[in-house]
């Protein structure tokens, strides 16, 4: 009788597989495994505060199958959640710039205050009277204006910090105090609004939302940008006979990027109208709409804004040589010179382009409220910083992702929404536990690195 | 060592002062292609400060420097690339958080059509240098805080071969190594030079001096004490000039 060999071959495969599955799995992916540690705080938080409303306070609940208005986890919360965290999400992507090449910023929310002062005054009360009110071009004519202003603090900033050698510290905080000064000054403390109508729709509501069919088309959009992606990074380690990602591995990717592409769009057509604006607007279109007409909001043009930021941001920093000599000055400011790049001219790039992406949030917030007022930003550098860091960028410098800062961006927009749902609002706790919340975040990221070393 | 004609590189009548202390006074050093010339002295001598005004990292104050007989300006790093200077800083220079190719890639990028960074070019490219240079480097995807200082090192060297140098700055290339990678990177001092490179190598280890070197320009306090033809001399007189700054009679 002749018995088959022992299979020696699976025992040297099983040695191979490493420590553990999770371990070989994040291998085997390439997820960063700080992306999965953010999702994973960000799902106990959201369900956290669902079940807590449901069990403590006697709500609603998603999870527990009895949703009504007063759940967390309601389509129209999570859609005002999304709108709520894009103008922090939008700055956060520059502060990564900022605090990877060891500095900080601690004027952006000054600046939404002097930009955004600066575009309600020229839309409300400068433009219209040499164009008329409600011209077709004072929105257009007010966001260029803008963001040409925020360009320019933040490049006269960068200037002081890089040519002058100030330190960014002291430079925005000065800036922190002069431009939220100068916000009051502009129109003497009033508030100014209303802003144009085409302005408004840049701050999102159910007018200023692209909708159920808008929704799909970027949602589909998106998924097939994302198989696009994965094939074509595929073909190039291909060319270069690198080693390629198991196609499991690229499937699972695929899969789980066009899934929570998908689900976002299914969950933002989900959440409809109110009756109110329904009825509005069936009478200014002249239509009939039957009582109860189902018109989904889709996605709020402030999101997609964060989104194509965040795009554009990402691939300024992985894509471009100017992302890569931010992380080289992050990583050894002296080793960035001596290769030959002019760490001073980038520095003021990165703090110009900060001051843009401050004013984005300016015209996202004043559209939002539908006016401008000189308080508008005020203590968003902290949660701005907060999201950057609470996202993975090291303050040592020389670390950090868009991703991370937007999703950071979200955890912290999550809890002070939660907070203030489950009825701690007034302030003083949300205070109390954003603070723990970015300390508590910051160590667990030193453990972390601890023992990937 | 034939040194007629034009120099490579004349670094002639260089001063460079901080803070009133003239760290550099009045020095004057060649070098010929195919040559090797060891810069020598005690920490503080000012070689190295002497060296950064021909990389770029240190603008002169007083002087010129010639590159094949002419007057070039040397403001910057990037001026001194622009003329073939590559330079292996004692500190390596580079950026711990980027990955090999980034790292030997930093500032000259290799983009794709479209403008953007080509990873995957450079890394291949980083792959084909390296297996010339150290075969046992592996780590390409790791940033390079994660490899040892010989790694590290190769890095480094890697950086300056690959542009084509014509002229190589090594400042204490072996400082951090162990033998086996000490000798390699006398192995590839030999072949660079067979290439006709000019080397400027600042060195320590006296053997290594006299067996890597053609000549040698000694300094101390700033100011240059001689050169010597290596071979026209011990090893004992040039530890003389080192310590004592007196140069030996008979090789002036």
């Amino acid at each position: 009788m002749t018995e088959a060999p022992p299979p020696i071959k699976v025992s040297a495969i099983s040695r191979d597989a490493g420590p553990s599955p999770f371990a070989r799995f994040i291998q085997d992916t390439e997820i960063d495994p700080r992306l999965v540690g953010m999702v994973g705080a960000l799902l106990i938080i959201w369900i956290g505060f669902d079940l807590y409303a449901a069990l403590v306070l006697g709500r609603g609940s998603v999870l527990l199958g009895s949703a009504d208005g007063t759940a967390f986890l309601t389509p129209r919360n999570l859609w005002n959640l999304s709108v709520q965290t894009a103008s922090i999400g939008i700055m956060a992507t520059g502060m990564v710039l900022v605090i990877v090449t060891r500095n900080i910023d601690l004027s952006v929310g000054s600046i939404i205050g002097v930009t955004g002062m600066a575009m309600g005054l020229l839309q409300v009360e400068i433009l219209p009277q040499y164009l008329g009110l409600g011209h077709w071009s004072i929105w257009m004519i007010t966001v260029v204006a803008g963001i040409a202003l925020g360009a320019v603090i933040g490049a006269f900033h960068g200037w002081l910090i890089a040519y002058r050698g100030i330190p960014s510290f002291i430079v925005t905080l000065g800036g922190l105090l002069v431009w939220r000064g100068m916000a009051f000054v502009a129109a003497s403390g009033r508030t100014i609004a209303p802003v144009d109508s085409t302005f408004a729709l840049l701050g999102g509501g159910p007018y200023g939302a692209i909708g159920s069919t808008g929704s799909w088309i970027v949602g589909l959009l998106g998924c097939a940008a994302v198989i696009l992606m994965l094939v074509s990074g595929r073909a190039s380690r291909r060319k270069h006979d690198f080693k390629l990602r198991p196609v499991w591995a690229e499937g699972f990717m695929a899969l789980i990027g066009c899934g929570a592409i998908l689900g976002a769009v299914l969950l933002v057509n989900a959440y409809p109208w109110p009756k109110g604006i329904v009825a509005a607007y069936g009478k200014a279109t002249g239509q009939t709409l039957p009582e109860g007409t189902f018109i989904s909001h889709g996605f709020a043009i402030p999101v997609l804004i964060l989104i194509g930021v965040g795009i554009l941001m990402t691939f300024l920093m992985t894509r471009t040589r100017f992302g890569r000599y931010v992380f080289a000055i992050g990583g050894n400011p002296e080793a960035a010179a001596l290769a030959g790049i002019n760490t001073r001219w980038v520095t003021l790039k990165i703090f110009a382009l900060m001051g843009v992406l401050a004013s984005f949030s300016a015209i996202v917030t004043s559209a939002r409220q539908t006016s401008a007022s000189n308080a508008m930003g005020e203590l968003d550098e902290l949660y701005v910083i907060a999201a950057a860091v609470i996202g993975g960028t090291s303050l040592a410098g020389g670390m950090g992702t868009i991703y991370g800062a937007i999703l950071g961006a979200l955890i912290i927009l999550s809890l002070q929404s939660g907070m203030v749902l489950i009825g701690f609002g007034d302030g003083s706790y949300q205070k109390i536990v954003m603070g723990t919340v970015l300390v508590l975040a910051v160590y667990l990221d030193i453990l972390y690195r601890k023992t990937i070393k | 060592m034939t040194t007629n004609g034009t120099p490579l590189v004349e670094l002639r009548n260089i001063s460079i002062s901080f803070g009133g202390i003239k760290a550099v006074d009045h020095v004057t050093v060649d070098l010929y292609p195919g040559e090797v010339v060891g810069l020598l002295g005690h920490n503080g001598a000012g070689k190295s400060t002497l060296i950064k005004c021909l990389s770029g990292a240190y603008q002169k104050d007083g002087g010129d420097i010639l590159i094949n007989g002419e007057i070039v300006d040397i403001q910057n790093p990037r001026d001194a690339r622009a003329q073939n200077i590559e330079t292996i800083y004692q500190t390596l220079a580079l950026a711990d958080n980027l990955d090999a190719a980034s790292n030997l890639f930093l500032g000259r990028e290799l983009v794709t059509a479209m403008g953007f960074v080509d990873d995957s070019k450079m890394e291949a490219e980083t792959r084909k240098i390296m297996a010339r240079l150290n075969p046992n480097f592996r780590k390409f995807s790791v940033p390079v805080s994660a490899l040892s200082g010989g790694q590290r090192q190769s890095v480094a060297i890697a950086r300056a071969v690959y542009f084509n140098a014509r002229i190589l700055i090594m400042d204490e290339p072996t400082a951090a190594l162990g033998p086996q990678e000490t000798n390699m990177v006398s192995e590839l001092i030999q072949e660079l030079k067979a290439q006709g490179l000019g080397i400027f190598l600042i060195e320590h280890d006296i053997h290594n001096v006299m067996k890597l070197c053609d000549r040698a320009s000694v300094m101390k306090n700033g100011q240059l004490v001689g050169t010597v033809n290596v071979n026209d001399v011990t090893d004992e007189e040039i530890l003389g000039m080192i310590i004592l700054g007196k140069k030996p009679a008979r090789a002036a």
